[in-house]
């Protein structure tokens, strides 16, 4: 496996927020590289003109009304929460946004 | 014939006429379950408790003369994906091991309304991805034909639930096989319905554009009364379909004379294994002597489904799993600042495969590869739904092998992902299509174990599958596989709540 | 060198919507942390989104009303990053086939006709609020997060570059908000966050048509504030760049307390947000007869207003502005204007002494009985009243709502003009002021004024100024 392709591979897994360890980095390098170059046969067809499909079927989009319905007990809404402070989610410091 | 032997369709029977009682049929399977759970590994929640509380309650209704659902205290069994309020809903997965929705799915709320007791939350592969259910963060569940072959899966623990006789009939998820496929490794039928035909709401999503729900059950008649219980427009899920829920079970009496039946030409032209698709042929000479037409029909993009498949469904699923952050539920890493949090949280609340799919995903999606990989994909995904909207201009259901080979040896295929996704290059090209898919048993390999057969038809025209697959069953006196023997040990379902 | 300073806008505005965008809980403002909040919006596994039809009009009002093409189809996407106010790790927005497309606002700038183009508007979801510990984002250990925002409905508007400098934007924001209180999409309070604007701004030497290297500036919680923080943040390029510096493309928060823009780290990187449809939700189609009906809904806004009551009325630019800005103001004086034609006058009473009052008060202009004010108007004019007692009777109008004439009835408010009434008066006043009358003997009209004055005083200002002085001659004389 290339350099490069380790080097992708540790970019989209920051970009997927993954951490990786250098034997799992290894192992999706190889086996990315396998899969990927199956998936480019879409690349082999021609498909000028061609609409993408997003939904499956094309049927008008339903629209709600501006109605209010109760929402969640808010010990409902913190029932799962793994750390919490009063009646807020708790996280640690947002200063890294990035890197690690 | 003990009860737990019986179809859905015997058991609503004798329960309407108050020959037996919903509590009967209920400890009948909890015994069932009891008995061969240990060797098979289906269930990761047991909810024995509340079942036994819903069989009561109906019997009770019952004994007051209320009008009650046909389907009323009959035992069912629920993939571990779809939301059960108050219940544990785990994905199989570490992230969501101990995580408690506080709401019900859709199709569960169905289900309860009606009064048919939830046995428990049956085994899969981590968020439905898999072919084997071997990517269960928890267990592995066995074949019931050979306790040392896979299911199948995601949905192999419904199915082997259904094989092994511990439920009548289960629920499951298809994204791109995912029922049809342990459906034909456990030698039972499956449906996937036409995409939006049941709601999504509260089916913790895969891949969204793919994702449906659909029965597993013993024959046509049973798929065709879970499907009749679940289907149905919602307004919850914007993709649901704004159709009347026609009585599907009335469609398995009906005769063959006059339907057009398409052999799909690259399914049985490809390398499968000649048992699978001499099996097949047999059947295709069945609908024949029952008055149908039989000839090949060509879906030209076949070859391009797996590719566009694996690039379209990691994309939404990369997407979807987003949420799993270890903030507001689910499994949470320590970490002194938000990105180790969320980076910790994922890489070690995630198993293999499903870092594989979200890798997969965030690169087909991210900067530069976007027109090359998705976009792409998405426009093959058009060629291929003109294949079938082509094919169905001039047949009424198309068929083929469910699978290329029967089911395989645990961790046969554990390190080859490439090999897992080929098990499901039957099942894919309908999914991307949308349309409705069920796969029946055809008979038993000579390594003993159970073979299957896909019919698709085109959207909404589930009837005529379970039509189709009723006279199969008839001319193979009920079913060409029969059941699975599996010898009881001593034990129990152990993870009861 | 003289440079040219650019300026584009995004501006984030909360529709005015009483439940979220993709779930029925509650939009109102202010309540317990996490009680607005379902599965839905919390992005709890299994949840689905489903759109809010009033969500969809108040934002195709919002684009007529900006002259914006809205799109007989258009889609939502996901924009995937990773924050902790972001319950499902994407929003749900609309990325290349947004909601309505072009668009324009045109005003007066210092007397210079003005023509600011927008790029695009589209409909997003909010995300959930997150409090820092410690001062600030940069130095908390900690955050909380609260999700009752998350899912409230946005709108957001991008504009071309057209803006030259902070008053410019300022000016250009203040005329985007006059114009959505009117088409009643949005209630644009800056305050509670309903409505957030950040700024491009990049520098190019004068007369170039290419643009430079731009920096994003957020955190501007005021009008004021973005004017500040723009020309600030135009002279720090200008130093930058004289000096023979370039200027580094990134984000900057301006800190209102330091009066300057602080670079933001961290932030960077974060950018590819690898949007892609939103399977969940199907594309929106709307019947071009649905947006027609809408459009001819639109009531008249406020630029096109201010010119026909100038044409119409006669009115001044001072006197049309401070009519429009306040919109029920404008209908007060429309709907009095309708019976009274003195137009100036009535606009030199409504933007003057009705305005101060309504305010002292806290009083809407639509309260207001327009035809209570033609009746004072009217009575001042036939002279029934004097301009004191006129300001008495607007006040118990503003307050009260009572008839001028009743209160004139009953009170006895009425101007005095008949003899028999006045003369003892002047006489008594003539008798208080004997050196007065003096010095007017010897000539010195100063004190005559004095004296109508005193007669004015001693009849609580309703004397007829007139006959006064024919008295007050007659019998000084
Ligand atoms: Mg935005
Ligand atoms: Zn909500």
């Amino acid at each position: 496996m290339s350099d490069d392709f380790i080097r992708e591979v540790e970019h989209v897994a920051r970009l997927a927020r993954l951490l990786l360890n250098s034997k799992e980095k290894e192992l999706m390098a190889d086996q990315l590289g396998a899969i990927l170059d199956t998936a480019r046969k879409v690349r082999e067809i021609d498909t000028a003109g061609i609409e993408p499909t997003a939904h499956v079927f094309s049927i008008p989009a339903f629209l709600r009304e501006d109605a209010i319905s109760p929402s969640l007990p808010v010990e409902k809404v913190l029932q799962n929460a793994p750390k919490k402070m009063k009646s807020y989610f708790l996280v640690p410091s947002i200063t890294a946004i990035e890197e690690e | 014939m003990k009860l737990y032997q019986k179809t859905a369709a015997e058991l609503s029977r004798l329960l309407q006429n108050k020959e037996i009682t919903a509590v009967e049929v209920l400890n009948s399977f909890m015994e069932r379950v009891d008995e061969v759970d240990p060797q098979l590994k289906v269930f990761i929640t047991c909810t024995f408790d509340s079942a036994l509380e819903t069989a009561a309650a109906v019997d009770h209704r019952r004994m007051e003369n209320e009008k009650l659902h046909p389907l009323a205290g009959v035992p069912v069994a629920i993939k571990d994906n779809f939301c059960t309020e108050g219940i544990k809903t785990t994905c199989a997965s570490k992230i969501l091991e101990s995580y408690i929705p506080p709401y019900d799915a859709a199709v569960v709320e169905k289900i309860k309304s009606i009064g048919m007791p939830i046995l428990g939350k049956t085994n899969m592969d981590e968020f439905a991805m898999g072919s084997s259910t071997e990517n269960s963060a928890f267990f592995v569940t066995r074949n019931p034909w050979d306790l040392e072959c896979v299911p199948g899966g995601s949905s192999g623990g419904s199915a082997a639930a259904v094989a092994a006789g511990m439920v009548p009939f289960a629920l499951g998820s298809d994204t791109g096989g995912s029922i049809r496929q342990p459906a034909a490794l456990c030698g039972i039928t499956g449906l996937r319905p036409t995409y939006g035909r049941v709601s999504r709401y509260g089916l913790i999503a895969f891949a969204s554009s793919l994702d449906q729900i659909g029965p597993l059950a013993l024959n046509a008649l049973d798929c065709s009364l879970l499907l009749e219980a679940i289907a149905g427009y919602d307004q919850r899920d914007s993709t649901s379909l704004h159709r009347e829920v026609p009585q599907y079970s009335a469609a398995v009496d009906r005769e063959l004379e006059g339907v057009k039946i398409g052999l799909i030409k690259e399914n049985i032209s490809a390398n499968f294994d000649p048992e699978i698709k001499d099996a097949v042929l047999k059947m295709a000479a069945l609908f024949e002597e029952n008055g149908a037409s039989v000839t090949e029909v060509s879906l030209p993009h076949t070859d391009y489904g797996l590719s566009a498949y694996y690039l379209i469904a990691p994309s939404e699923a990369a997407s979807n799993l987003g949420r799993y952050d270890g903030v507001r539920y689910g499994f949470s890493a320590n970490g002194d600042n938000i990105f180790s949090l969320f980076s910790r949280t994922r890489g070690q609340g995630f198993g293999t495969e499903v870092k594989r799919r979200i890798m997969i995903g965030t690169y087909a999606l991210s900067a530069g590869y976007y027109d090359a990989y998705y976009l792409q994909a998405m426009k093959v995904r058009t060629l291929i739904r003109r294949d079938y909207e082509k094919a169905f201009q001039n047949f009424d259901i198309i068929v083929g092998a469910t699978t290329p080979t029967p089911a395989f040896k645990l961790g046969e295929k554990a390190d080859d992902p490439l090999q897992m996704y080929l098990s499901d290059v039957c099942n894919i090209t309908d999914a991307l299509a949308g349309v409705p898919s069920l796969s029946i048993p055809t008979g038993l390999h000579s390594k003993g174990l159970p073979m299957g057969m896909q019919l698709t038809a085109a959207p909404l025209n589930e009837g005529l599958l379970f039509q189709a697959a009723a006279v199969l069953e008839k001319c193979n006196d009920s079913s060409p596989v029969g059941r699975p023997s599996i010898l009881p040990v001593e034990g129990s379902c152990r993870n009861g709540i | 060198m003289e440079f040219e300073t650019v300026i584009g806008l995004e501006i984030h505005l909360e529709l005015q919507t009483r439940s979220k965008l993709f779930c029925s809980c509650s939009t109102a403002f202010g309540s317990e942390p996490n009680t607005s909040c379902c599965p839905v919006c919390l992005g709890l596994p299994g949840s689905l989104p489903v759109l809010n039809r009033k969500a969809v009009e108040l934002a195709i009002i919002a684009a007529l009303s900006l002259q914006s093409e809205v799109q007989t189809e258009s889609r939502f996407d996901r924009k995937n990053y990773y924050y902790p106010d972001l319950p499902k790790a994407y929003q749900i927005s609309q990325y290349d086939r947004p909601l309505a497309l072009g668009g324009f606002i045109e005003m007066e700038m210092d007397g210079a006709k003005r023509k600011i183009n927008l790029e695009r508007i589209h409909i997003e979801e909010d995300p959930g609020k997150l409090m820092h510990s410690g001062e600030s984002i940069l130095d908390s250990d900690y955050s909380l997060v609260d999700y009752n925002r998350a899912g409230i409905p946005l709108l957001e508007i991008v504009t071309k570059p057209d803006l030259r400098n902070g008053r410019e934007a300022r000016l250009f924001l203040e005329e985007l908000r006059c114009i959505l209180l009117y088409s009643g999409s949005s209630d644009c309070r800056m305050e509670e966050g309903s409505l957030r604007c950040d700024a491009n701004i990049s520098l190019r030497p004068a007369g170039s048509k290419t643009l430079g290297t731009r920096t994003e500036v957020k955190n501007m919680n005021s009008f004021r504030a973005v004017e500040m923080a723009l020309d600030y943040e135009a002279g720090r390029q200008a130093a930058v760049l004289s000096a023979g510096g370039s200027v580094v493309q990134q984000t900057c928060h301006w800190d209102e307390g330091a009066r300057e823009t602080i670079p933001l780290r961290g932030k960077e990187g974060s950018s590819d947000y690898r949007y892609f449809p939103e399977p969940d939700l199907l594309p929106l189609i709307l019947k071009p007869d649905y947006i027609e009906t809408l459009a001819a809904s639109l009531p008249e806004l406020p630029s096109s207003r201010r010119a026909r009551m100038m044409e119409e009325y006669g009115l001044d630019p001072a006197d049309a502005a401070i009519l429009t800005e306040n919109r029920s103001l404008g209908d007060l004086f429309e709907a009095a204007a309708g019976e009274y034609k003195d137009y100036r006058n009535l606009a030199r009473w409504v933007r003057g002494d009705l305005l101060y009052l309504l305010k002292g008060s806290d009083r809407n202009p639509s309260e207001v009985d327009p035809f209570l004010l033609i009746k004072l108007l009217t009575m001042l004019d036939e002279g029934e009243i004097n301009r004191p007692v006129a300001k008495d009777l607007l006040d118990n109008i503003v307050k009260n709502g009572t008839d001028p004439r009743e209160l004139v009835q009953q009170k006895g408010l009425g101007r005095i003009a008949d003899r028999e009434t006045l003369q003892p008066v002047v006489e008594k006043v003539l008798a208080e002021n004997k050196d007065a009358v003096a010095s007017i003997r010897q000539g010195r009209e100063k004190a005559f004024a004095f004296l109508v004055g005193r007669v004015m005083a001693a009849t609580a200002g309703r004397a007829d100024p007139g006959k006064v002085q024919e008295l007050l001659r007659e019998l000084i004389n």
